[in-house]
């Protein structure tokens, strides 16, 4: 983003937030109706936003039509504070909207917009999560008919959904789903909870906050409100299975950087070609080396 | 006998229909085109009674509405006017009374359908056994190792080989691939089964052996059908009573033997004339 640019917000030609009025009650209203019927699909008139489609122009617009003076705002992209696409939204959040504070720590955030991953941190009643989505319809990879789908969707017909993960199992032994794991919202609705690990599905059940998807393209808004059965699409007798970091000898892999044996990992590869493991969560990161550090302190006092 | 199906009055006309439509439509003028307006009368005041057990045959030529009929109780379309009950043990079910969740689940749970053309009755982009799976899936069967089991029981049954139930349809014969839409129709053992010219296109030897097995299933589970066929052959093997059908209009019915033997109508007599 250019440094020098402001937007000209004293010729109010932008109001707090970017969007319009108009526009940020149309997408509470949409907010609203997605929360009364868990895991549908509520579309709205999704509005061009200074940035490409698929860039979390979704998730920037229910951000942007909540937010309001006294929140703290985190954006978190594939977990981190610090990758491009979460810079320059933070960025542009603190230009569109004064007086509300910015912060990379979970426990501080009251509203966290995040790309691809449910922080490691748990969250609390008082927490909105803003998960941004590019394909909302888990069922689109059975059938191309919108018009189908939504009946589908609203008989609750998911079996083609399940003979895909049959042919998995068929196939490959094991459900082969890494993220985006189709799964069932209050006992109905079968939602793709954007492009989350399998880690992240069971934090989706009964979660105390509010969890709120925004396709921004799609233009659909879904909402996992807190405290509701969130399940994923399993046989009876194949149990869902997550991610579980084990190396050859079975152990569980720790984070290269702060030694934590209990978040999801991300695979990197060193200068010297050898593979690391360390957190996709970089606050969780550097939240267990404070904490390691202050008690390697205290040992050492 | 138990009644299953009680068909009164069913019709089928595609486009908007004019009050004449009736009258200047039928086998007396020789066309199903009513020349006012346009419409199409693909099937006019349809009645029959279908027993527990007994295989039904609709005999017509191309376009005279036998498969109209059948996609119709099948929920694949939706009548122009007219009733059908199914008596489901202790229940009676109005067709098309019913919501369209409802016809889903009488569809997916106590019918079945083989079609004509295989791509209709399967998905060939998942393997045999994943067709099966569907339609269990669909009857909320969703147990892993059972289904894979059921699976390879139908195959079995209806003599594909269990080894190739990973294999898509889409490598297998003409024969086999019907087979393998039987097993999946038969997958939640339904008391009333569609078949929709299911011979139509397989070589001779072929046809025996598959009507043989639809002989054989009705034996075994007393599943009761209606047999959709322009072959007179399949009528007489498999039907108890027939139904004949001409430009949307039954014209003659009874039993099988009577009407190949005894045919009344003008059209029946020419039919079955030419049969040999």
């Amino acid at each position: 983003m250019n440094p020098g640019y402001e937007l000209p917000l004293d010729e109010a030609a932008y109001s707090f937030g970017f969007l319009d009025e108009y526009a940020k009650r149309e997408v509470r209203r949409t907010i609203l109706k997605a929360i009364c019927i868990p895991g549908y699909q509520t579309p709205y008139a999704s509005r061009e936003m200074p940035m490409g489609r698929g860039f979390g122009t979704g998730g920037l617009q229910v951000t942007l039509s909540l937010v309001g003076p006294g929140d703290t705002v985190k954006v978190i992209d594939q977990g981190a504070d610090d990758s491009v696409n979460a810079v320059n939204l933070r960025k542009f959040i603190e230009l569109t909207c004064p007086k509300v504070d910015t912060t990379e720590h979970t426990r501080d955030a009251s509203l966290i917009q995040s790309r691809h991953r449910v922080p490691e941190m748990p969250l609390t009643e008082a927490q909105v999560l803003v998960l941004q989505v590019p394909y909302p319809d888990p069922l689109v990879v059975v059938e191309p008919s919108e018009a189908r789908r939504k009946v589908m969707h609203g008989e609750g017909d998911y079996s083609r959904l399940l003979t895909k993960l049959y042919e998995d199992i068929v196939q490959f032994d094991e459900i082969t789903i890494s993220h985006r794991y189709p799964t069932r919202i209050n006992g109905h609705y079968v939602i793709d909870p954007s492009p989350i690990p399998r880690y992240d599905v069971p934090r989706l059940h009964h979660c105390p906050a509010l969890i709120l998807l925004g396709a921004g393209r799609e233009k659909k808004i879904y909402a996992v409100p807190p405290y509701t059965r969130a399940e994923p699409l399993v046989f009876d007798d194949v149990p869902f299975r997550t991610e579980d970091f084990r190396d050859a000898q079975g152990q569980r892999r720790a984070c290269a950087r702060c030694g934590t044996r209990d978040s999801f990992l991300d695979e990197l590869i060193d200068d010297d070609g050898n593979k690391l493991w360390q957190c996709s969560d970089s606050d969780y990161c550097n939240s267990q080396l404070a904490s390691g550090q202050d008690s390697t302190r205290e040992v050492a006092q | 006998m138990k009644r299953i199906l009680e068909v009164r009055g069913l019709s089928k006309i595609h486009g908007h229909g004019c009050p004449r439509c009736i009258d200047s439509t039928g086998p007396e003028v020789d066309s199903n085109i009513c020349p006012h307006c346009g419409a199409v009368v693909a099937a006019h005041d349809i009645s029959f009674d279908l027993h527990e057990g007994e295989i039904l045959g609709i005999m017509g030529e191309s376009g005279s509405g036998k498969s109209t009929l059948v996609k119709t109780l099948f929920f694949d379309e939706t009548p122009t006017v007219g009733e059908v009950l199914f008596f489901d043990g202790e229940r009676q079910w109005d067709l098309f009374a019913l919501n369209a969740a409802e016809q889903r689940w009488l569809r997916n749970h106590r019918f079945g359908m083989v079609y004509q053309n295989p791509h209709l009755g399967l998905n060939f982009k998942v393997s045999a056994g994943g067709n099966i799976a569907e339609r269990l899936l669909m009857s909320d069967l969703s147990h892993y190792g059972e289904i894979r089991e059921r699976a390879r029981q139908l195959l079995a049954r209806t003599e594909v080989l269990p080894e190739r139930m990973d294999e898509s349809p889409k490598q297998f014969s003409g024969g086999m691939q019907q087979r393998v839409q039987i097993a999946k129709a038969l997958a939640t053992q339904p008391p009333l089964l569609f078949l929709d010219e299911v011979t139509t296109g397989l070589d001779l030897s072929v046809q025996a052996r598959i009507l043989d097995l639809i002989l054989e299933i009705q034996q075994e589970l007393g599943t009761a059908m209606i047999v959709v066929t322009h072959d007179l052959g399949v009528i007489r093997l498999l039907t108890g009573r027939t139904i004949v059908m001409k430009y949307g209009r039954v014209i003659e019915s009874g039993l099988t033997d009577q009407i190949l033997e005894d045919p009344q109508h003008a059209y029946t007599q020419r039919l079955v004339a030419s049969a040999l």
